[in-house]
């Protein structure tokens, strides 16, 4: 039944990302790509910089496609509202009960560890996105040589790219834009 | 039912002009929320900071926050609901067509190149994540060990967040017990 296993994914993603962000990228990686196959690496990749390029949440937006893609227009729903799930009923409780939740002793400690963690998280992801992106596998078994394991005009882009990010920090769809043009461009 | 009409709408506003969410989003909050005395200045940080400290997505935790401090449940609702709708529609229009364009040489020449760039902001925001929040021998030693674990190993994320949450807990008490 896919619209029950979209529910319980994105819930369970909702629930169970921490810190905003790229911080979904691990959970929705390893749940969409990996687990259920929902999309391919290259499509998530798509999808990465589709939701960087529109309004609105990276979570919100990942769970709209993968539902549309899956099961239509309620599956999008469905993915969308069950992402946000989590969210709603926790703080609603943590309202209510608890405004000063995030200066609880307990609850510092625990994003002390979580904080560097998710770090890591977020890097196994790209690492994930990098080897799909930068490596050219297919070519390297039809020639033989270690040379061409390496995508090398993609490499260099992406240096660029990574280069010009650190050193001015412009909104991320300006990067994508300049990227897409350099494809078209050089015919990646 | 019209206050729940302009908190749906006003969500709707910051759904569909923040582009990236997360801090992006708070300018434009706080000048709705301000300006018809919803909440204050500092209350706004107040709400932004325990959005972050649950589960979930920044933006979304802040919408509900916010509405349910106005109009209790149905308001919270509306807010969250008005904060998800311009992502629907948008990328329900995107993948209606995107699936059509996508095998078009020239948008394949240009999405390779965006992933280049995709994969370049990943880094760039790993990099900044680093810096902010890994502190300490500790930080280093559990960024390192989730990243292990993540990529070589076949483990769910959500052991590696649950155990990392243990662990600063953990560590935070032998840290009291010490002093």
């Amino acid at each position: 039944m896919i619209f029950l296993k979209l529910m319980i994914t994105f819930f369970k993603i909702g629930l169970f990302s921490y810190g905003g962000g790229l911080s979904m990228l691990p959970l929705l990686q390893d749940e969409i790509v990996t687990k259920h196959g929902w999309l391919t690496a290259q499509q998530f990749i798509d999808m990465i910089a589709i939701s960087e390029s529109t309004p609105g949440p990276i979570g919100i937006n990942m769970a709209t496609f993968v539902g549309f893609k899956t099961a239509g227009v309620l599956g999008s729903v469905l993915a969308s509202v069950s992402v946000c799930m989590p969210s709603l009923i926790i703080v609603i409780i943590l309202a209510h009960y608890f405004m000063k939740f995030h200066e609880n002793t307990i609850v510092k400690s625990a994003f002390s560890g979580l904080r560097p963690a998710v770090t890591g998280l977020i890097a196994a992801a790209g690492f994930e996105v990098a080897k799909v992106a930068l490596v050219d596998i297919q070519k390297f078994v039809d020639t033989g040589k270690l040379v061409d394991l390496l995508d090398l005009k993609m490499i260099l882009l992406f240096a660029a790219m990574l280069f010009a990010i650190l050193k001015w920090n412009r909104h991320p769809i300006v990067y994508i834009a300049v990227a897409a043009v350099i494809g078209v461009i050089f015919k990646f | 039912m019209k206050v729940l009409w302009v908190l749906y709408s006003t969500f709707f506003k910051i759904g569909a002009f923040t582009f990236g969410g997360g801090y992006a989003m708070l300018p434009l909050l706080q000048r709705e929320m301000v300006s018809r005395k919803w909440t204050t200045d500092e209350e706004i940080l107040d709400y932004y900071a325990l959005g972050q400290s649950v589960p979930g997505i920044i933006a979304i935790n802040t919408a509900t926050f916010i509405g349910y401090k106005i109009k209790k449940i149905p308001g919270a609702v509306a807010a969250t609901a008005g904060m998800v709708t311009p992502s629907l529609l948008i990328i329900m229009t995107i993948a209606a067509f995107f699936m059509k364009f996508r095998d078009i040489p020239v948008v394949g020449s240009a999405f390779s190149g965006i992933t280049a760039a995709v994969v370049a902001l990943i880094v760039s925001s790993v990099i900044k994540m680093a810096k902010k929040s890994v502190r300490g021998w500790y930080g280093i030693i559990l960024a390192i060990l989730a990243f292990c674990i993540s990529a070589f190993l076949d483990i769910s994320p959500i052991w590696i967040i649950l155990g990392a949450a243990a662990a600063g807990i953990a560590i935070n008490r032998a840290g009291v017990r010490n002093k």
